[in-house]
């Protein structure tokens, strides 16, 4: 037996202060098995020591939340006795190691904590974050990601059978060495018919199903809690490597056998696979497990007990199943083509013990690996940041061709090469898929609709990491909004740097905090999610980026989207033009595209003016007023004016402002949605009675898009100008 | 009259084609799994979409060793109506019920997307609701789409009027614009597009209900 030495501990990523807990723990040192175990339950991924502590300053509560953190995922009541269950979850460092396989496998993983609960997955978003596409040094290389990520989520969703509806996609050179890849995933179920990881149930047994277990992925959630190094090419073996087909056939057997009421509990086997589900189970059951790794289904000869219990090999359950009714459930997994073997059962002495061939390799109390992890209040100084306040003295030459290279830069031109590649309509749910402001999904079950979206903004959050969160929240609620749904609760994914760096720590309290005051202002808890620390390659941080997911309801009705949909419509700004000034345009997509920079400040943003911005546009669109609505954000007035022309119907807008013209069109002030109308006076009176300002700022017309200030042409370009930039960048960029 | 609907265990459209048949189109319709060898009486089968058995290997190639498939082929030779879309063309040509191969699409990726389809002929149970060169709306998602045969199977399909969907804008390579194609009883059908997926007026198109509604009244008018 590997004996246990200082050197094996630190190779352990675990410190010397930890090693002597888990000797306290324990009452003696750990065998080489109980190292790897508590390796794996006590790093970043899965304990969230450094993030525990701040998480619980966000709100959880609220009248649709049946569910909050702490369980697979977050569930809400959607009314008719239906609810959903949803989260994000990150798989950045797999995604950089090995692309394909690391995004397929991030997609498998936060769709096995949906149907693990019983719920069917309907929907999959993803947030995506890469270096640019042209950058003179990795774009080879980050277009290799991108193309290898996309492809990756592609295969396992869309062989799943899951639509993949919607989400973002954005470019910046912190994320050169550390893409992000944020997956959320969305199911749904009867209220009566809800499950838990839970071991309850004195020698009730303990049934593996699903795929063998082989060598793959042992130590992923450690390597996800370390920094990349030059080294990290070499874990390339940490991947694991995902098969959807399997992924289907444990969705359908699973909910079969939910079916049959013989199944007390369920976890699936994700990060630390056989561990985590095992001591989880118990901890949350306040019981034990045994179980023989001897029994467990392998993949290659001559694994040892460490490589089984750490075995990250994908599309595996635990089922604990009542005790004389495993023939039951059995023959339901036979039926589908699957391994189920009885490998333990629960015990009453709270313990994780396991065996290898009848010899106790690991005897361990569940709580001590699942909930008495370390708890880090970690030093934190001021956010990092080395962006100067004050920007350079510019001034537009021509503000057309702005628009233009605006429309066909990385974060705000057409991604439809990524969407097109996911099936988005699979299980005919899809009213509004990719490419809107949020996607809706009608549920067959109770006739109503959810809406969905994801957001996040690195430059803001960099530049303030309070006021960046809180914009991302608010953008969120605003896409949902836009389109008519009633945002009621969020998942977030926090994707930071090293927390052992005082700056960075500063950072993610920063963006908690501001996340947990506008998620409770804009009443949209949190009800679960997952944080990414470490993402740093060479000492290099990503720009904080707390990612959001929010869920809204609605009725069901033909979508209102973003374009506009004939001519002689009024053209109305929900809002007003809102302010900027010099520092707060330092954080548009105007200056990092047009002037290359990023100085100053996020935006402002008042949130009860926010608030009701959204409960006026929810109501307009409700009440049918909007042919069309799209929310002001990335580029500003003048790039979504040009979003809502782009198939075909453009418009002639007049302003009337002190602002200059650069702010004027450019500048990312929130609470301003574009509507298109045929009945001005309704809308102006919605408006009037939540105390939202309205703007009459032109009129739709073919082919063209106008722009004037007080009479000066500002912007004057026929809408196929502005279309076939956009359209063509992403892919005449990844031609490299 | 009833439709069957056949599940493999990697079908994902299944319920889909079902829902499209008892709900938008108001017809029974019953699930059939892939280990039966028997139909259960239904007066029409739809294969539906899906990755079949995972498909890792060539689509529909293990499918066409399935059980159910034997009846298929039963069903299809005694002149029942066959549909299969998407993969189930591709199990279709696989077991060879229909001629040629669906290969990768040209730009070797998975497409998802609204297309165009252009009705080219009338005489069929699947078409006989549509005109020839009507624009039917019906959205296609798959990555091995690409019609291919060879020369003589081709010019036999267009002699013999068995091409019953042209693409508009053709998305994939297939040969002659093909999106879908009968046998030479004209009681099998093929298509790459989804109907199922446009048969409700909230999904964008209800032209594929279309294609579900000839199959009704050509089983009508043959009662």
């Amino acid at each position: 037996m590997t004996a246990v030495t200082p050197e094996l501990v630190a190779a352990h990523q675990l410190t010397e202060e930890e090693y002597r807990r888990i000797v306290a723990l324990l009452g003696r040192p750990p065998t080489y098995t109980e190292l790897g175990i508590f390796s794996v339950m006590w790093s970043e991924h899965c304990s969230y020591k450094s993030s525990r502590l701040h998480l619980k300053k966000l709100p959880t509560q609220g009248p649709y939340v049946l569910q909050g953190p702490g369980e697979n995922a977050g569930i809400i009541d959607i009314g008719e006795g239906y609810a959903v269950a949803f989260k994000i979850e990150s798989h950045n460092h797999p995604s950089f190691i090995e692309p394909f396989q690391g995004a397929a496998t991030g997609v498998g993983g936060i769709l096995r904590d949906i149907f693990t609960m019983g719920a069917r997955p309907i929907a999959v978003m993803d947030s995506l974050r890469f270096g640019p596409l042209d950058d003179p040094r990795a774009g080879a290389r980050n277009r290799r990601i991108l193309e290898g990520v996309v492809s990756g989520i592609a295969h396992y969703g869309n062989c799943f059978g899951v639509p993949t509806v919607g989400g973002e996609c954005v470019f910046e050179p912190c994320y050169n060495g550390n893409p992000l890849v944020n997956v959320f995933a969305l199911g749904v179920f009867r209220q009566d018919r809800i499950f838990y990881a839970r071991a309850c149930g004195l020698r009730n047994p303990v049934v593996y199903v699903g795929a063998k277990t082989g060598r793959d992925g042992i130590h992923g959630a450690s390597m996800a809690s370390a920094e990349f190094t030059e080294e990290s090419k070499q874990k390339r073996p940490n991947v694991q490597v995902g098969d959807p087909f399997m992924e289907k056939l444990l969705l359908e057997a699973c909910l079969e056998a939910m079916q049959t009421g013989a199944v007390v509990g369920i976890q699936d086997m994700g990060a630390a696979g056989l561990t985590c589900s095992t001591c989880e189970m118990g901890s949350r059951g306040g019981t034990g497990i045994e179980i023989e790794l001897a029994r467990v289904p392998q993949r290659e000869t001559g694994m040892t007990p460490y490589e089984i219990m750490l075995s990250e090999s994908q599309e595996r359950m635990l089922l604990v199943v009542e005790r004389g009714r495993e023939e039951e459930v059995f023959r339901i997994f036979r039926k589908w083509g699957l391994d189920a073997v009885a490998v333990g059962e629960v015990t009453g002495d709270g313990l994780l013990r396991v065996k290898h061939h009848g010899e106790v390799v690991a005897e361990i109390p569940s709580r001590a690996l699942a909930d008495e992890a370390p708890l880090y209040d970690r030093p934190r100084s001021r956010p990092l940041r080395t962006a100067p306040l004050d920007g350079p003295d510019f001034e537009s030459r021509d503000l057309t061709a702005d628009l233009v290279r605006l429309l066909a830069s990385g974060d705000l031109c057409d991604k439809r090469w990524i969407w097109e590649q996911y099936d988005y309509m699979v299980r005919t749910n899809t009213v509004l898929g990719p490419g809107g402001d949020a996607a809706i999904l009608r549920i067959k079950q109770t006739g109503a609709s959810l809406a969905m979206a994801l957001d996040g903004n690195g430059r803001y959050c960099y530049l303030d990491p309070r006021q960046g969160a809180r914009l991302a929240v608010a953008e969120c609620c605003r896409n949902l909004s836009t389109v008519g749904a009633l945002p009621v609760a969020a998942t977030n994914c926090l994707n930071f740097g090293n927390p052992e760096r005082p700056e960075i720590m500063a950072q993610l309290v920063e963006a908690i905090e501001g996340m947990g005051e506008a998620c409770a202002h804009f009443e949209t808890p949190i009800t679960g999610g997952n944080v990414s620390l470490y993402n740093e390659t060479l000492g290099e941080a990503v720009y904080p980026t707390p990612v959001l997911g929010v869920v809204g309801l609605m009725k069901t009705a033909p979508p209102v989207t973003v374009a506009f949909k004939r001519e002689g419509a009024e053209v109305m700004l929900l809002g007003g033009l809102g302010r900027s000034d010099q520092r707060q345009f330092g954080s548009t997509q105007y200056a990092k595209v047009i002037l290359r920079e990023l100085w100053g400040l996020p935006p402002a943003l008042d949130m009860d003016y926010e608030k009701r911005v959204q409960a006026a546009v929810r109501e307009i669109v409700r009440a049918a007023l909007a042919e069309s609505s799209h929310d002001v954000s990335d580029g500003g007035l003048a790039v979504a004016l040009a979003e809502c022309s782009l198939e075909g119907i453009g418009a002639d807008v007049e302003l009337e402002a002190d602002l200059r013209p650069e702010y004027l069109l450019f500048h990312e002030g929130p609470s301003r949605i574009l509507i298109s109308t045929g009945q001005p006076e309704p809308v102006e009176a919605v408006a009037a009675r939540h105390g939202v300002e309205v703007l009459h700022i032109g009129r739709t017309r073919r082919g063209r898009l106008r722009i004037r200030l007080r009479g000066r042409l500002l912007v004057d370009c026929p809408i196929e100008d502005l279309r076939r930039p956009w359209r063509s960048a992403l892919e005449s960029q990844l031609r490299g | 009259m009833k439709f069957g609907v056949v599940v493999f265990p990697g079908s994902n459209c299944d319920h889909d084609a079902w829902w499209a048949i008892s709900h938008n189109l108001g017809r029974p319709a019953e699930f059939i799994w892939h280990d039966s060898e028997s139909l259960g009486g239904v007066d029409a089968v739809i294969l539906p979409g899906g990755f079949s058995y995972g498909d890792y290997l060539r689509c529909g190639a293990i499918a066409k060793f399935s059980r159910v498939m034997r009846a298929v082929e039963r069903f299809a030779r005694d002149g029942g109506l066959v549909l299969g879309i998407c993969n189930g063309f591709q199990i279709l040509v696989e077991c060879g019920l229909l001629p040629g191969a669906l290969i990768r699409n040209r730009g070797l990726k998975f497409i998802c997307r609204q297309v165009e389809l252009r009705v080219e002929t009338a005489d069929s149970p699947f078409s006989c609701h549509l005109r020839p060169g009507q624009i039917l709306r019906v959205p296609i998602a798959h990555g091995e789409g690409c019609y291919f045969a060879d020369a003589r199977t081709l010019a036999e399909l267009e002699a013999e009027d068995r091409v019953v969907f042209r693409y508009l804008d053709n998305p994939n390579g297939s040969l002659n614009d093909i999106a879908g194609i009968l046998n030479a009883g004209r009681n099998v059908l093929g298509m790459m597009p989804h109907p199922e997926r446009a048969a409700d007026p909230l999904m964008g198109s209800t032209d594929g209900l279309l294609v579900f509604q000839s199959m009704v009244a050509a089983l009508s008018h043959a009662r």
